[in-house]
């Protein structure tokens, strides 16, 4: 059974575009087929940080609009042979979406793939609505701290009304990811913690994503950053949450700090 | 055991209230209407004495000395215009009758004899939310009590004609007893309200007494002072 997930947030720059990556890819190398789609029209992203900017040809507008077909339009990353990208138009703004055209291009995705990941824009305007609306899932991505929480609330309670889900009385099925966790700042108590969140949002927590040098390191060389480096903090949070998404049970790691002997000396710190 | 402080009397209350009014929509040309309006008055004098009218000028294009004229062709049959609607705000002056928007249609009780209305079902007269109220969300329910088993997040608002129970925090705004009622009172497990109001009188955030934070509390009225109380 195909599953259509929803990043969403509502607050902008939280890491929506880098959780869309990060998960497809951990999920495509479990053997999943994936395909992400970006609904950022105007402001695209996805493609810089799948690293397929330079092979777009047609874009989600495209085909909308009937201008050209899906599988025209569909990009497969190089590295990973089951995860495809379906980009957004830069060039045309969010009316050029509509909600048939959004359906039948979802409704089409579903017969090729398991899994369809679509990178919600900022805001509650059209492109956001459009985005969740044929959701069955939805990972909030939420920073620790109070704006971000107070815009996830919103999106959650949108989640529950202006769905195809909830419109039928059924519950897409929401999970907060928490992002930009500074390790430092919470040991010294200088951040929403963890309970703080959960007990605003009241939605179960997929997984904690630690700040880090290597998300950026990964967007500028146009690689979701599981693939490019496995190893890190980062990485290994989000491929922990891939595998609760597809429903196994790990136990949460918050991410502390960890210093070797010559980082204290130095006065360095390393995310775990 | 009572708040610290004793607030201060609140001045401006803030209240809302809904009323039926017959709707005249003229149409042209304005002559041959006005002798409409003469005929029925004919028929049955008085008819309109005393009862509130609205003017719906939306399918006629009339000027702004045409829309006094008017005015005072009504008055001068006795019948007094409470607003006018369908017409851009600024073409109204100062000594016209204001816009008016957001009618809603309903049925106007021609008879003077109240009518025994037999209901089919007795209405509910309280609200059950199940699930947290989010931010962004008005629960707005005139017709008795609320009672939320969850938070209320900021940025979310309660209205009720009577008392607001909330099994959870209070972090948005609470509004009860809006139709009147200074009976009406608020309940949460923990408050950290953005605004409580009872029948129009209000407190914000920055005036609920800091002993009280983030603990069960309840906020009644004592006369026209609002009072917030801990609950245990």
């Amino acid at each position: 059974m195909a599953k259509v997930l929803v990043v969403t947030s509502g607050k902008g720059g939280v890491g929506k575009t880098t959780t869309t990556a990060a998960l497809g890819a951990a999920l495509a190398q479990s053997g999943q087929k994936v395909v992400v789609v970006d609904f950022d029209v105007g402001l695209r992203n996805l493609d810089l940080v799948m690293g397929a900017e330079r092979r777009v040809v047609f874009d989600l507008i495209n085909v909308v609009q009937g201008v050209a077909k899906l599988s025209q339009a569909l990009i497969r990353d190089k590295r990973l042979e089951n995860l495809w990208l379906l980009p957004a138009s830069q060039t045309r703004d969010k009316d050029a979406l509509t909600d048939e055209g959004i359906g039948s291009i979802i409704a089409e995705l579903r017969t090729r793939y398991d899994w369809i990941i679509c990178d919600s824009p900022a805001g509650i305007e059209r492109g956001a609505m459009l985005a969740m609306r044929y959701a069955d899932e939805a990972v909030i991505v939420t920073n620790p701290e109070v704006s971000s929480v107070r815009d996830s609330d919103r999106i959650i309670g949108m989640l529950d009304s202006k769905t195809v889900k909830a419109e039928k009385g059924e519950q897409v099925k929401k999970h907060v990811l928490i992002t930009r966790y500074d390790t430092a700042r919470a040991a010294r108590g200088e951040m929403l913690t963890i309970e703080d969140i959960l007990e605003i949002l009241a939605t179960p927590l997929l997984g904690i994503i630690p700040e880090s040098q290597d998300v950026l390191r990964a967007s500028n060389v146009g690689s979701p950053v599981t693939l490019n480096n496995a190893a890190s903090a980062p990485a290994r949070a989000y491929t922990d949450a891939a595998r609760r998404l597809m429903g196994e049970t790990i136990a949460m790691l918050v991410p502390t700090e960890r210093k070797g002997l010559m980082d204290r000396l130095l006065g360095r710190r390393a995310a775990a | 055991m009572g708040a610290k402080a004793v607030p201060t009397r609140q001045l401006v209350r803030l209240r809302g209230r809904s009323y039926v009014a017959f709707v005249f929509s003229p149409v042209v040309p304005i002559v041959g209407w006005l002798e409409e309006i003469d005929a029925t008055l004919a028929h049955s004098p008085g008819f309109f004495v005393g009862k509130p009218v609205v003017l719906d000028l939306s399918s006629v294009d009339l000027s702004q000395s045409a829309i006094s004229h008017l005015v005072t062709s009504l008055e001068s049959r006795n019948i007094r215009v409470l607003g006018i609607e369908g017409v851009d705000a600024a073409i109204l002056t100062m000594t016209m009758p204001p816009l008016l928007t957001g009618g809603r249609h309903c049925v106007v009780p021609l008879n003077k004899a109240p009518k025994q209305e037999v209901e089919a079902k007795p209405k509910p007269t309280s609200l059950l939310l199940e699930s947290p109220v989010r931010s962004g969300q008005s629960i707005i329910f005139t017709d008795g009590d609320v009672t939320v088993l969850g938070s209320v997040s900021s940025g979310a608002e309660i209205v009720a004609s009577g008392s607001i129970h909330i099994y959870g925090t209070l972090r948005g705004r609470a509004m009860a007893g809006v139709n009147g009622n200074s009976a009406a009172r608020i309940y949460c497990q923990r408050i950290e309200a953005e605004l409580l109001a009872i029948d129009g009188y209000y407190q914000t955030a920055d005036q609920i007494d800091e002993t009280i934070r983030n603990r069960p509390a309840q906020a009644w009225l004592e006369g026209d002072i609002m009072k917030i109380t801990p609950l245990n």
